[in-house]
């Protein structure tokens, strides 16, 4: 399943990146790719903008404005005039 | 908040008492038999097996607001007989993720690492970052890892990755972070492969079945709008200029109520399921669509009145593609980039056919009343 294209904020700084596999390890998409030293895009269109590989890069060669992908957090962010948020986990139901 | 979650707090193990609760195991899992082996007495023995309870459980939590309190205590926990080599992986303290992996564990022995999220599922919980690094090096901290285990290598859901940066946790621990595979049920390939994922392990899929067992929970929520939209429907369809008129109000609604339930079926069920089927990629166009053929079709049944028709072509299949947007926070593949982008084109379009839609009821009324 593909969602819209050409909206992704995702940026790769290829002249930053080590190779170390890190983005291809955590992305659930498999935007990225290892070439014979470095990452690469491999469908950049396929990003869901969740941040694991520019949280897990050391090297600071992807970013990314991470966010939640969910109309009901933005509307809510647009009324309340805040960040989106989904609203569920905010409250303090926290066990121990 | 509610009064259940004040509940839960009294009887609970939430504060310092850690008592059971009468009718299920929620926060505390029984402490059961300390000191068997290697594994220290702080530490809470769980089984891979799951019970009715959890079977229950799990469902309540596909249907209910039940999920909202649905937690385990964070923590430390072994699965099977765990010793110093033996591997730990780390998870969210809502218990249904806690019991995937549990499960998954079967016949592993195994540590699990338990991060308090607030009760929230590992990858929602990792997008707000209570499933983080400073959540995760505070436990691994707490918990006295580097006593348990000799080795240094900390498994940590591939899905936790959006709030967790392994570098950072290695520089502060010394664990380094191996991320295991998106479903638990892989675990066990992944183990015996050394700690490989292949490349299908690390892709989230988002089957037909994923789909339907996330829908009562779109369906539930649209049915509480459902709800107020027919009592309002009901009292204009009985208004007259002398009274409101009870029999009025169901015989001239009962269009309304068939097409507008059609409409949230039509968003919240049928839309979902048929997701990759339904032509384009923007989930307003795919709700207006499927809720316009349904709507449709009901129509051809039901033959209204014209300005009856007229409302109901417009209004309906909208409700339905503004139900279908909401599905986008349920996905696996939504980007808040692209939903941003759908939101900006469909707002005006909702909030212009809502106020066009409000204009041809009157002219409905007024046209019954023999005023026009």
């Amino acid at each position: 399943m593909r969602y819209l294209e050409n909206v992704t904020s995702l940026e790769f700084f290829s002249d930053k990146c080590t190779g170390c596999g890190r983005c291809v390890e955590v992305c659930p998409h498999a935007v990225f790719i290892m070439n014979t030293r470095k990452a690469a895009l491999r469908d950049k269109d396929m990003c869901m903008e969740c941040g694991a590989c520019t949280r897990n890069c050391a090297f600071g060669a992807i970013t990314v404005n991470a966010g939640v992908g969910c109309a009901a957090a933005l509307i809510n962010g647009i009324i309340a005039g805040s960040e989106p948020s989904c609203g569920c986990g905010d409250t303090s139901n926290a066990c121990c | 908040m509610s009064k259940t979650r004040e509940d839960m707090k009294n009887v609970s193990c939430c504060g310092t008492q850690y008592k059971e609760i009468s009718d299920n195991s929620l926060c505390c899992p029984k402490q059961e038999v300390p000191e068997i082996g290697f594994v220290p007495s702080i530490v809470s023995r769980v089984s891979a097996e799951w019970t009715w309870r959890d079977y229950l459980g799990q469902i309540r939590c596909r249907v209910s607001s039940f999920r909202n309190s649905y937690a385990v205590r964070p923590g430390l926990y072994a699965v099977g007989n765990p010793d110093r080599e033996s591997d730990i992986f780390v998870s969210a303290n809502y218990k249904i993720s806690f019991d995937v992996l549990r499960r998954a564990l079967k016949g592993i022995n195994a540590w699990i690492l338990v991060l308090d999220t607030k009760g929230i599922n590992v990858w929602c919980a990792a997008g707000k970052g209570t499933f983080g690094t400073d959540e995760l090096i505070k436990r691994i901290g707490e918990s006295h890892l580097e006593k348990i285990v000799i080795h240094r290598r900390i498994i940590v859901p591939q899905l936790g990755a959006p709030g967790v940066s392994a570098h950072i946790v290695q520089q502060k621990t010394g664990f380094r972070i191996s991320y295991g595979p998106v479903d638990a049920q892989d675990i066990r390939q992944y183990v015996e492969a050394g700690h490989k994922a292949t490349e299908k392990m690390r892709r989230i899929n988002f089957s037909m079945w994923d789909r339907l067992v996330l829908t009562p929970m779109e369906v539930i929520p649209a049915l509480k709008g459902y709800a107020i939209y027919a009592t309002l429907i009901f009292f204009i369809m009985g208004l007259k200029p002398s009274g409101i008129i009870f029999k009025d109000g169901l015989a001239n609604g009962l269009p309304f109520f068939i097409l507008g339930f059609l409409a949230v079926l039509s968003g919240a069920l049928i839309t979902p399921l048929l997701l990759p089927f339904i032509p384009f990629r923007s989930f307003a166009i795919k709700g207006w669509l499927v809720g316009s053929m349904v709507i449709l079709i009901a129509i051809k049944y039901i033959s209204p009145a014209m300005p009856v028709a007229a409302f109901s072509l417009l209004f309906f299949p909208l409700a339905s593609s503004y139900i279908a947007l909401q599905f986008t926070g349920s996905t696996t593949f939504t980007s808040m980039s692209g939903v941003k982008k759908e939101i900006r084109f469909a707002m005006p379009v909702y909030i212009s056919a809502a106020f066009i839609s409000i204009v041809l009821l009157v002219f409905f009324k007024l046209n019954q009343w023999g005023v026009l």
